[in-house]
């Protein structure tokens, strides 16, 4: 079966560390933070911290950068651009997989429950194991494949409306906010490829400039790797960048049904 | 442990170059439901006396028949592609899978034919 419980040694202790902010501060947030240290036989726990949110920047990854300078430096966790542009703060923050520095403290309610992105391998604490997905990517083929020599003289042509096709899907940061966000993806992920590697294919499937459309569709079409999705939209509800992976999975169903009218 | 290459277990044995028409019948037989379905619901209702002469008389009459059986297929037909997904869904030994998706689809099967034969017999048999 598809593994609703999660084995005896990843059930969290929901009791962990508590670390009280330092006397004399005023506007004090609870940050309840998943831990995992694979070092350790411990089970993973879930640790609190508070932060005096006074001398702390708006958003949730400058409070998860304030406790790991501050508080407790051996939390762990991605991070690079501060921007939303790289991808590597996904985190599951308020029951909400999306970038830690682009969500702002003060948009969420009480206590602010931070996990990392859900039903995928724990490296530590924050840190998940996104090796499958990255592959998965990969074996999409995301890059330019054509016959035609390219021109001596200049670039491969493209209309400006072609251009606008694939502006959208290209401004995917492979955050894996959306995949891990999807139900088909936690039970299946072995052999279903994804949100973020269908409109991965999906961009280079509607690049006009592109003559491996066939052989991109052929690769596709199988009952895991594409059919898997059941449209249910959490990859649109969750993505950061507001993309939308199921509709462009739903073109690719489409393009695959009407090749064979 | 497997020391095959992450990329190598995303390619696997290759895509099934399946799964479209699956996709398609599913729709199609979700199309017929739902206009055989209200249709089904609607005449019993309209037919008011539900005894079984008068329901017999109108199953006999051919349209109804012809609707009738094509809403029993509709129905096992829609039935069989969705448990398969669920099951393909949620059920990853493969041992178990393939007698479970067997047993439901053999179920299916009976209960389909079974369902026509049965709209038929009324339809070729005729007196009660």
């Amino acid at each position: 079966m598809a593994q609703f419980s999660l084995p005896a040694n990843s059930v969290v202790n929901p009791n962990g560390n508590v670390h009280k902010a330092p006397a004399g501060s005023k506007d004090v947030r609870s940050f309840r933070i998943y831990r995992f240290d694979p070092e350790s036989t411990d089970k993973p726990r879930i640790d609190t911290y508070e932060v005096d949110m006074g001398s702390c920047g708006p958003m949730v990854l400058d409070a998860l950068i304030k406790i790991k300078n501050e508080i407790d430096p051996s939390l762990t966790f991605r991070r690079s651009c501060r921007e939303g542009i790289c991808g590597s703060c996904a985190m599951n923050i308020d029951g909400v997989n999306t970038l830690a520095c682009i969500k702002a403290s003060a948009e969420i309610k009480g206590t602010v429950k931070i996990y990392p992105l859900p039903h995928m391998p724990v490296i530590k604490d924050l840190v998940p194991d996104l090796t499958n997905f990255y592959a998965q990517y990969a074996s999409v083929k995301p890059w330019l494949q054509t016959r035609t020599p390219a021109p001596p003289d200049q670039e491969r042509l493209q209309s400006k409306e072609d251009q606008e096709k694939i502006d959208r899907p290209s401004a995917c940061i492979l955050c894996a906010c959306c995949s891990t966000s999807c139900p088909s993806y936690w039970w299946n992920s072995d052999k279903y490829l994804g949100p973020a590697a269908l409109l991965a294919a999906y961009r280079w499937i509607i690049d006009t400039r592109d003559e491996a459309t066939g052989e991109r569709l052929d690769e596709l079409e199988d009952p895991f790797r594409l059919y898997r999705c059941h449209t249910i939209m959490n990859c649109a509800e969750a993505c950061p960048k507001d993309l939308n992976p199921a509709r462009a999975i739903a073109e690719i169903k489409r393009k695959i049904a009407e090749r064979k009218q | 442990m497997s020391l095959r290459s992450p990329l190598g277990k995303v390619l696997g044995a290759g895509a099934a170059k399946e799964g479209a028409h699956h996709w398609w019948a599913q729709r199609i037989s979700a199309v017929g439901l739902v206009l055989l379905a209200p249709w089904f619901l609607l005449s019993l209702i309209a037919l008011g006396d539900l005894s079984y002469v008068n329901v017999h008389d109108w199953v006999a009459s051919p349209v109804h028949t012809v609707l009738l059986s094509l809403l029993v297929l509709a129905l096992t037909y829609h039935a069989f592609l969705g448990l398969q997904v669920v099951i393909e869904d949620y059920v990853a030994n493969k041992g178990i899978r393939l007698l479970v998706l067997l047993v439901i689809k053999f179920t299916l099967l009976v209960l389909g034919v079974l369902g026509v034969i049965s709209v038929l017999r009324i339809a070729f048999m005729g007196n009660h």
